[in-house]
């Protein structure tokens, strides 16, 4: 089929990354229009903050300590919120199957799932951390800390996509992401944790570059992992 | 099939004796330790049966990239049957070091990296159990849990590591003394000996229970084409 037609940006049948590019962009167009998606996992991400505030009493003091954390469990929750609904609308209203169907190499629909997932979590914690840094006056914008959060979403969102994937195919679908997620997950939550405090705490580099490297190995390894088990995963 | 083959009749014989001999060495055989007391003969079982809960890790992985590769259900019985058995040996590995760490210690838990990573390792295999009972299809199940036990595998020495980074007061054993270890000890060629005895015995009481819990979903498939047969 793919050899009949020339590939164009509208059949990116040959080309893997605009086949990538392609599955990225229908998911942030559709979260355009729709915007259901976003708004769930922002209100979400605030109640969670506002859940804190009295679970914590989020006083000056405790707030340098326990600020990463905060942020982090925030992240996360919210990140498996989105995670959860971004691949149950796939299967629910067949797109998977679709998708499948397309000429185009697996790993592609992951890649380009795991773009637009990073891209919402990205956007929702964009919003958030300025509210937080208004909400208890600690400055948040620090390019480090961007950094720590980069990379920390992207191995979040690496091993939340393919796990989403199995189990939006599973009967318990509801409540199985974060019971399969987080266990798995742990590594990039301890290191992220740390060295968004570290940076927070304004410590020395080289204090804070053996939790970068693990986040960075973590990444690699999972981004590795994934690319290779998600033919498995959607196999029918 | 209906009764179990004479090697198997052997191998639980061996277990029962080797689980009793390992107990009369854990307890009578080996030297009171100068320190600690009684309460430290508690180690060998604890090193023995956190050891199995490794290797059906390992063989759970392993089991996991073979059925990928080969699609044989074989493989993921194979998988499923390591992860129920260390499971619960691990489960008892946990028990028996929060004994021995409440009077050294002070403490029946510590957020320290080899018990957190544990507890993280016992999650996994649940996390991996609650998978496969949301899934009807045996092939799906299957490959959806080997491509978990595989990430789980991945993420184990990871989280470690991670957790590492801050200081240990587990005591490292094997690797000699070391100053930061709260609770370390020297061993006595008796102590060693006791302690690979044990590693031994749970080893093979390992094997036991794994042709068992295969047999068992031999025969369960069994049924299964029985009653398929029946309702035709």
């Amino acid at each position: 089929m793919s050899q009949l037609l020339p590939p164009s940006p509208d059949r990116p049948g040959e080309n893997y990354f605009g086949a990538v590019a392609a599955v990225a962009w229908k998911d942030l167009t559709a979260e355009l229009r729709s915007r259901e998606l976003l708004s769930a996992m922002l209100i979400f991400a605030m109640l969670v903050i506002l859940v804190f505030n009295f679970a914590l009493e989020l006083d000056k003091k405790s707030r340098e300590t326990v600020t990463a954390g905060v942020l982090w469990v925030t992240f996360a929750f919210a990140g498996t919120l989105g995670l959860n609904r971004s691949m149950s609308v796939e299967k629910d209203r067949g797109c998977l199957d679709g998708l499948l169907l397309a000429p185009v190499d697996r790993s592609a629909i992951y890649f380009g799932k795991v773009i637009s997932n990073l891209a919402f979590m990205l956007i929702v914690e964009v919003i958030v951390l300025p509210i937080y840094s208004v909400l208890y006056s600690v400055n948040l914008f620090n390019p480090g800390l961007l950094s720590v959060i980069l990379l920390g979403s992207l191995g979040y969102v690496a091993v939340g996509t393919l796990l989403a994937t199995m189990a939006v195919q599973t009967r318990t679908r509801d409540v199985l992401l974060p019971i399969l997620l987080f266990p798995v997950v742990i590594p990039v939550l301890v290191s992220a944790v740390q060295a968004s405090k570290g940076f927070l705490a304004g410590l020395e580099m080289s204090e804070i570059m053996p939790w970068l490297n693990l986040l960075i190995v973590y990444d690699v390894i999972f981004i590795a992992a994934a690319f290779m088990t998600f033919d498995y995963v959607v196999e029918e | 099939m209906s009764s179990q083959p004479r090697a198997l009749i052997v191998l639980n014989l061996v277990s029962a004796l080797l689980l009793a001999a390992s107990y009369y060495a854990s307890l009578v055989y080996a030297p009171l330790e100068a320190i600690m007391g009684a309460v430290q003969r508690v180690f060998y079982f604890h090193v023995a049966t956190a050891w199995v809960g490794m290797i059906g890790f390992v063989v759970a992985a392993v089991a996991g990239i073979v059925y990928l590769w080969k699609k044989d259900l074989k493989w993921d019985e194979i998988s499923l049957a390591a992860v129920e058995i260390s499971l619960v040996f691990f489960f008892i590995a946990i028990v028996l070091g929060s004994i021995w760490a409440r009077p050294i210690w002070g403490a029946w838990w510590t957020w320290e990296p080899r018990l957190t990573t544990a507890a993280i390792l016992e999650m996994i295999y649940l996390a991996y159990l609650l998978l496969r009972q949301g899934i009807e299809d045996p092939e799906k199940r299957a490959r959806f849990g080997a491509v978990y036990t595989l990430l789980g595998g991945i993420s184990v020495p990871v989280t470690f590591v991670s957790i590492r980074v801050f200081r240990t007061i587990h005591p490292i054993v094997v690797a000699g003394a070391n100053a930061e270890a709260q609770g370390g000890f020297s061993m006595a060629p008796a102590m060693l000996q006791t302690m690979l005895f044990a590693i031994f015995a749970f080893s093979v009481i390992f094997v036991t229970l794994f042709w068992h819990r295969m047999r068992l979903s031999a025969l369960a498939n069994r049924v299964e084409q029985l009653k398929l047969k029946v309702m035709q």
